[in-house]
């Protein structure tokens, strides 16, 4: 903007952009230091990366939270360079059903519904998109129907204590900053 | 530590884990408790004619004294699709899914049966 002949590429961007990018930069971390993590069947995974997802859910609403889920599956998928392999589609898909499930449970009243409700019907959503993929796309055969119990087993109890985090993060949050409600463009 | 953490769990998350918790048994139940049938045995005039795997969808043709009944093998399930038969008893039977389950036409003497990896007992042979 000051200088309209230079040949850098200039990119106008707004603080929300900043933010957003700043919240999936964290979503990614998660993502790296859970791929440490030896899981015994592969899929089975803690999925700390909707920690964050969560927390902005509640925080700076639906859109956001999309933005920040999408942007780390896709940055993710750079990462580890599974960009367009069934890795990247089984992300993909698992987040497109959490969030539009999410768009849906966050209307549930909040008086009786936290982000445990949230967590867990997203992590229940996650694994139905992914078995739809595998099933639609990778291994077409009814035996997978073996793997659904371990699946929604694992979904159901990472989705617990995910909701729990998330929901302790956003009380400790709240004590140390009480301004955080009002103003929203306070970082994470 | 512990106490703190029940504090997040409202009454309707306590509604949500419960109504997950069945769901996942109820999952368990269904998909766990039944051998999934992977053979379909066929039968004609008491002799078995053919064994085939369900992961192959195909149409089997089975001639018997009134004529030909056609099976029909989609989608990891099988069916008796036509029968010449008067009642028609095997043909509405629809689709078979689970090991142990069968599909009789007597007068035309045809049969199919399904078979999971380990034969189960069942109350009319044991």
């Amino acid at each position: 903007m000051k200088d309209m002949n230079t040949h850098t590429l200039h990119l106008e961007t707004t603080a929300e952009d900043h933010h957003i990018a700043r919240m999936a930069a964290v979503a990614l971390g998660l993502t790296v230091l859970e791929s440490a993590i030896p899981s015994p069947l592969p899929g089975v995974k803690p999925g700390l990366a909707n920690i964050v997802t969560l927390i902005v859910l509640a925080r700076y609403g639906w859109r956001t939270a999309a933005w920040v889920s999408l942007l780390r599956v896709l940055a993710g998928s750079l990462l580890f360079g599974n960009f367009l392999t069934p890795g990247f589609f089984l992300s993909l898909s698992g987040a497109v059903l959490s969030l539009i499930v999410l768009a849906f449970a966050r209307h549930l009243p909040t008086r009786w519904f936290g982000p445990v409700s949230h967590s867990i019907y997203a992590a229940f959503a996650h694994i139905t998109g992914q078995m739809l993929v595998v099933y639609l796309w990778l291994i077409p055969h009814a035996g997978i129907a073996y793997l659904i119990p371990i699946f929604a087993t694992a979904s159901l109890v990472f989705g617990t204590v995910n909701g729990l985090i998330a929901a302790r993060f956003m009380d400790n949050a709240d004590t140390l900053n009480p301004h955080v409600i009002e103003n929203p463009t306070c970082k994470l | 530590m512990f106490s703190a953490a029940l504090q997040h769990i409202k009454l309707g998350d306590w509604l949500t884990l419960l109504l997950g918790s069945i769901c996942v048994v109820l999952l368990t139940f269904k998909l766990w408790s039944g051998d999934l049938a992977d053979k379909a045995i066929i039968r004609g005039g008491g002799k078995i004619l053919s064994v085939v795997p369900l992961s192959r969808d195909q149409q089997i043709e089975v001639p018997g004294p009134l004529g030909i009944s056609i099976i029909a093998i989609q989608n990891h399930k099988a069916r008796i699709a036509s029968d010449p038969s008067p009642r028609q008893y095997c043909v509405r039977q629809g689709w078979l899914q689970q090991a142990g389950e069968i599909a009789l036409c007597l007068p035309n003497q045809v049969s199919v049966e399904l078979v999971g990896s380990k034969k189960k007992y069942d109350s009319l042979n044991y």
